[in-house]
């Protein structure tokens, strides 16, 4: 077991780091990188609080709609290739609310600030 | 590259002294973008140099080719779309290698700016409107008359879209869905076939307090159907936050449609809303490319990175689209 403190809360000290005091310091280009920079750290941090909890429910989802056993890579391959191949579809029970959920929590990681991110959370309230 | 740039300018511009602020604005390896004022007894004229240096031939793929370019931006200047004039076009002896030079049209192209900025307040009602009749101007264009473009149809897209994803190796299944209902839902070849401009959205066209100034980048014309520019102007990642407004974020579909129809011709608004699915997906897989740059090379940068990490968004905007909620 390695000790604390987590990753997430190391990279989120130097995103804080880098917002706070190094900001205020940088002009030009490199603060555009700079903002890049926090950005990336910032997904970082989200993705490593954020993806155990969802990779488990994703599993459990694909496991219940594809009826199999698996790893998220074999079984995100079986359900490509059985929509691709039309033995799947939205008139399959499930797929359309494992779809959402799936990508409802790629964009919590990747942009929670997503306009179309933020408008289906306030309609759901999920 | 002034010393250079001046040169040329003086076998084609009467009167040029020389040339000043010259300025590269940006580009890959195989294609620059120069910015600089030409001198002139009369005034300094602001002009644009877009080229490809010497050893760098024939744009791949898509493109329509730094030649063609310039003779489409002649032809939508001519016809009275807002188009910069095309200056010259480079020949071996101005040793610049190949493309063009052409007028420096003022305003705005960063599309935060243009949907925030008090400046363009005025403008942001009209430009919806402007815009359809800007696309039927090019759409409009006498199609004898182009230089050699590649011919798309919707499948061809379709075909070409889904080999790249694939490429990548990586399951998406709601591309899967998506490249599904796609295949699905194909209109057909159109019934006309015209210019499409092929990347008509913010970035590509300048903005000013008064609206549309100028089209640009007609890197990806191609013949095709021409409600395909409408739905690529509606594709949700060019809305920037304002999604209730599908057109670029400051206009309704039902303005684009009216200027459209106003210049008098039709539109087909399920074959629009075809091409914004496909727009939207087409957005998706660029991303994914842009993260095989990031990884293969040539550019590491965090900043292409980033740009896979926002395949996802288009994901989203494809189960709204067709999946929604009911919400």
């Amino acid at each position: 077991m390695q000790d604390e403190p987590t990753p997430e809360e190391l990279t989120k000290a130097v995103a804080d780091f880098l917002r706070n005091d190094i900001t205020p310091q940088i002009s030009g280009h490199h603060a555009f990188k700079l903002r890049v920079a926090i950005n990336v750290l910032d997904l970082v941090t989200r993705q490593l609080k954020l993806e155990q909890g969802s990779d488990a429910a994703e599993l459990a989802r694909l496991s219940k709609l594809l009826s199999m056993p698996g790893s998220l890579g074999e079984l995100n391959r079986v359900l490509a290739d059985q929509i691709a191949k039309g033995e799947l579809d939205l008139q399959t029970p499930g797929l359309a609310e494992h779809l959402w959920q799936t990508t409802m929590d790629k964009l919590a990681v990747d942009q929670p600030n997503y306009a179309s991110h933020k408008r289906e959370l306030e309609a759901k309230g999920d | 590259m002034e010393e250079v740039l001046g040169r040329s300018v003086a076998s084609w511009c009467r009167g040029a002294t020389g040339v000043t602020n010259a300025v590269r604005l940006s580009g890959g390896a195989s294609q620059e973008t120069w910015s600089f004022d030409i001198q002139h007894p009369d005034g300094l004229i602001g002009a644009i140099l877009r080229r490809a240096p010497q050893g760098y031939g024939a744009a791949p793929g898509r493109a329509a080719g730094l030649d063609a370019e310039a003779r489409l931006m002649q032809l939508a200047y001519d016809a009275g779309v807002p188009s910069p004039r095309v200056l010259h076009i480079l020949q071996p002896p101005d040793d610049l290698g190949t493309g063009f030079v052409m007028a420096r049209v003022e305003g705005e192209t960063i599309a935060r700016k243009i949907l925030r900025d008090e400046k363009f307040a005025n403008a942001r009602p009209l430009l919806a409107r402007q815009l359809g009749k800007v696309a039927a101007g090019i759409h409009g264009l006498a199609v004898s008359e182009l230089p050699k473009l590649r011919r798309m149809t919707a499948a061809k897209e379709l075909a070409e879209m889904e080999r790249e994803y694939r490429g990548f190796d990586w399951p998406r299944p709601v591309f899967e869905l998506a490249l599904c209902w796609l295949a699905d839902h194909d209109p057909g070849p159109s019934d006309e076939v015209t210019l499409v401009h092929g990347d008509f959205r913010h970035g590509n066209l300048i903005i000013g307090p008064d609206g549309v100034r100028a089209v640009l980048d007609w890197e990806l014309a191609h013949l095709g159907d021409p409600m395909e520019d409408l739905g690529w102007v509606c594709v949700n990642s060019w809305r920037f936050g304002e999604i209730d407004k599908p057109v670029g974020g400051f206009g309704t579909r039902e303005e684009l449609f009216a200027g459209y129809e106003a210049a008098g011709r039709r539109v087909d608004a399920k074959r629009v809303t075809f091409w914004e699915v496909m727009g939207t997906l087409r957005w998706g897989v660029m991303c994914c490319g842009m993260m095989q740059r990031f990884r293969i090379g040539p550019d590491h940068s965090m900043e292409r990175a980033m740009i896979g990490r926002r395949a996802s968004e288009t994901e989203i905007d494809l189960l709204r689209l067709l999946a929604p909620r009911g919400n």
